[in-house]
């Protein structure tokens, strides 16, 4: 047995396995059970990075590596498959969840029970979802991911996270439910769960089966973008995730990618063959859903009153962005929706972090208080007096402005940074679609992108200003390494990605490359041929 | 036979549905269970509707494949009543712990106000 052979399953074991053990040990044994987290966390970084290397080293359409769970011969079997997109996910998913489960060493693991496992179940239904290639094994790993979720966003209890996680888990349950009648659908249509299989299926398909089979994937669709929140499917998110704590909710932020990841996958199913190469299709529902979206997100940033729903809806924008660059169709815009995914996973997971920190430095009342000077300039309001000279910015609270500034940066897509790149290279790419002239709504959507941007900035500079400028003194922050280092790490990640905007692309356009033949993926992954049996080989 | 079940999943799913729109957590509780039957139902459909015909290749009866009832959506099924009932133990579970918190069982965690 070689090690090397098995690295696709690793993901899902890895976690798992952590899963397990971390639920036996008693939760007194905390050095213990963050050592087995931790030591998890980082082999899983380090199968991801080998994943992508093997990933980048293939030259066509076809896949990495092609993993027959139980060797069983394709399609009767349930296969994982790495290829470039699904090895970049992976590897997303582990460089963030790393600096997530440090941060929650410092203190928040102790808020309540079963945190390390439950944090380790969530990788293991993320991991698995990115690499599964079956449509029903999709549906467990989403269940495994959400029922982790579940736990992790009651971790801590109060009124509060009990109310939202009613309601998070009522609408997941729905979505769960319409998840189930899409694979129906496509079972019915197809006869096959594999979506390898599918796809070459519906090359011979009848009119009524593939319209069967385009209802199916549509129904499924809805499920997807239930998770990944878009418009009118997203009132779950700002609330659900502004309650989850820190390290939790920066955590979250991969899951809406997880429907995003989900629906490029879905896209080879449905879209035959003759429209492939180059994507040549424009999704105009996506589109239109997409930009309401933004439209909805842009209003909602300017509402927000506070960071944590500011960060929760940024996600959703960041949604719109992603289904807007997707739905263009064209290989630039999905190369650089792909971009826009890394950056604002990363982003959001930082600002997460980075939020909880800051709500430390605050003193009760502060924000209040300057919101009423504004409103009330002057009117006999006296201030209280302040030091105005010789008052050094302690070190602590300068790292805090500085990353809060490169995350606003970030997130809004203001250059130098890559959410400035991201941004600029879809709007390069809506300004050459893939057929015909560039039309009115071309235009619409490079306003709203702008837009967003602007109410972000806007956001961030009103509830920025009220937290490090108010005119009281502010609590001394006391800052763990433990917990800078984890923002750090994320905020760092970004601008490693800004500077290394070159090969990371050259990587997102090799992988659109590949998801422009899925019909020859599809026939790859069949083609695998199982392991032969002991007697077979002699 | 198709009539029945169709007519069958299509209302438990619509009672479900209005169920599931309904104030009180419990409401809330059963429209999810009502529409996961019906859901389970339509998926177990998907396989095609047969009568008196094995899901398990026998072999001394192997004629043609059309004799036997697709495996597959079976298996699905009891996959999903699987997973759906672990899940609803658990919204159970935050639904008491919501009851207890907010001292009503309204989804909001408060009562509406008497207009």
């Amino acid at each position: 047995m070689r090690l090397a052979e098995h690295l696709p399953v690793l993901p899902i074991l890895l976690p798992l396995a952590a899963a397990m053990v971390l639920a036996l040990i008693s939760e007194f044994k905390r050095r213990t059970k963050i050592t087995i987290s931790v030591v998890s966390a980082v082999l899983q970084l380090m199968v991801a990075a080998t994943l992508v290397v093997q990933a980048d080293g293939v030259a066509d359409a076809s896949p990495a590596a092609v993993y027959l769970l139980g060797n069983w011969a394709p399609p009767f079997g349930i296969v994982l498959l790495v290829d470039r997109l699904s090895a970049l996910m992976l590897l997303l998913t582990s460089v963030l969840a790393l600096p997530a489960l440090v941060f929650a060493i410092a203190r928040w693991d102790r808020v309540g029970v079963h945190f390390y496992g439950l944090f380790q179940l969530l990788l293991v239904g993320v991991n698995g979802a990115f690499l599964t290639n079956d449509l029903f094994n999709l549906f467990v790993f989403f269940e495994i991911m959400l029922a982790a979720s579940y736990g992790l966003l009651l971790h801590g209890s109060g009124k509060a996270r009990v109310r939202a996680g009613l309601r998070y888990i009522a609408v997941n349950l729905v979505s769960s439910s319409i998840f189930l009648v899409g694979v129906g659908l496509i079972y019915a249509a197809s006869g096959s769960l594999n979506m390898a299989d599918i796809t070459v299926a519906t090359s011979a398909m009848s009119h009524n089966e593939y319209t069967l089979l385009q209802a199916g994937a549509a129904v499924l669709a809805v499920a997807f973008l239930v998770k990944s929140a878009v418009w009118p499917l997203n009132f779950w998110l700002p609330t659900s995730y502004g309650v989850a704590v820190a390290p939790v909710a920066a955590m979250f932020s991969i899951m809406t990618k997880v429907g995003v990841y989900s629906l490029f996958r879905l896209w080879a199913i449905v879209v035959p063959e003759e429209n492939f190469p180059g994507l040549e299709t424009e999704a105009d529902w996506l589109m239109g859903l997409a930009m309401l979206t933004l439209f909805f997100a842009s209003l909602g940033m300017l509402a927000a009153q506070d960071l944590r729903r500011m960060a929760g809806v940024s996600i959703i924008a960041s949604t719109g962005i992603l289904l807007a660059g997707m739905s263009l169709g064209s290989p630039n815009a999905w190369a650089a929706a792909l971009y826009y995914l890394l950056v604002s996973t990363l982003a959001v997971g930082g600002m997460f972090l980075l939020i909880d920190l800051l709500e430390r430095i605050r003193q009760f009342g502060a924000d209040l208080l300057a919101v009423t000077v504004e409103a009330f300039e002057a009117e006999g309001m006296v201030l209280p007096e302040q030091e105005e000279v010789g008052v050094a910015i302690p070190a602590a609270l300068a790292f805090l402005g500085m990353s809060f500034v490169i995350c606003g940066i970030l997130i809004t897509g203001l250059p130098p940074l890559s959410g400035f790149l991201a941004k600029f290279s879809l709007l390069v790419a809506t300004l050459n679609p893939v057929e015909g002239a560039v039309q009115w709504w071309h235009w619409l959507l490079i306003a709203l992108v702008i837009g967003s941007g602007l109410t972000g900035v806007i956001t961030l500079l009103r509830l920025g200003i009220r937290l490090f400028w108010v005119p009281e003194s502010h609590a001394r922050p006391h800052l763990r390494i433990i917990e800078a280092a984890p923002v750090a790490w994320l905020l760092s990640l970004c601008i490693v990605l800004t500077v290394a905007a070159g090969p990371v692309m050259g990587y997102l356009e090799r992988t659109v490359a590949t998801l422009s033949f899925p019909h020859d993926t599809a026939r790859a992954v069949l083609d695998a041929a199982p392991v032969p049996s002991p007697e077979e080989v002699r | 036979m198709e009539l029945v079940y169709a007519l069958v999943v299509g209302v438990l799913c619509g009672v479900g549905v209005w169920l599931l729109l309904r104030p009180r957590t419990f409401q809330v509780v059963m429209g999810l269970s009502i529409l996961s039957y019906g859901v389970n139902l339509f998926l177990f459909s998907m396989g095609r509707l047969s009568v008196d015909k094995a899901p398990v290749l026998l072999k001394q009866t192997a004629d043609a494949i059309a004799d036997y009832a697709d495996p597959v959506p079976q298996a699905l099924v009891l996959t999903a009543i699987v997973i759906g009932f672990a899940m609803l133990a658990l919204f159970l579970v935050v639904m008491i712990a919501s009851r207890g918190l907010t001292g009503t069982d309204h989804v909001d965690g408060v009562e509406e106000e008497e207009s």
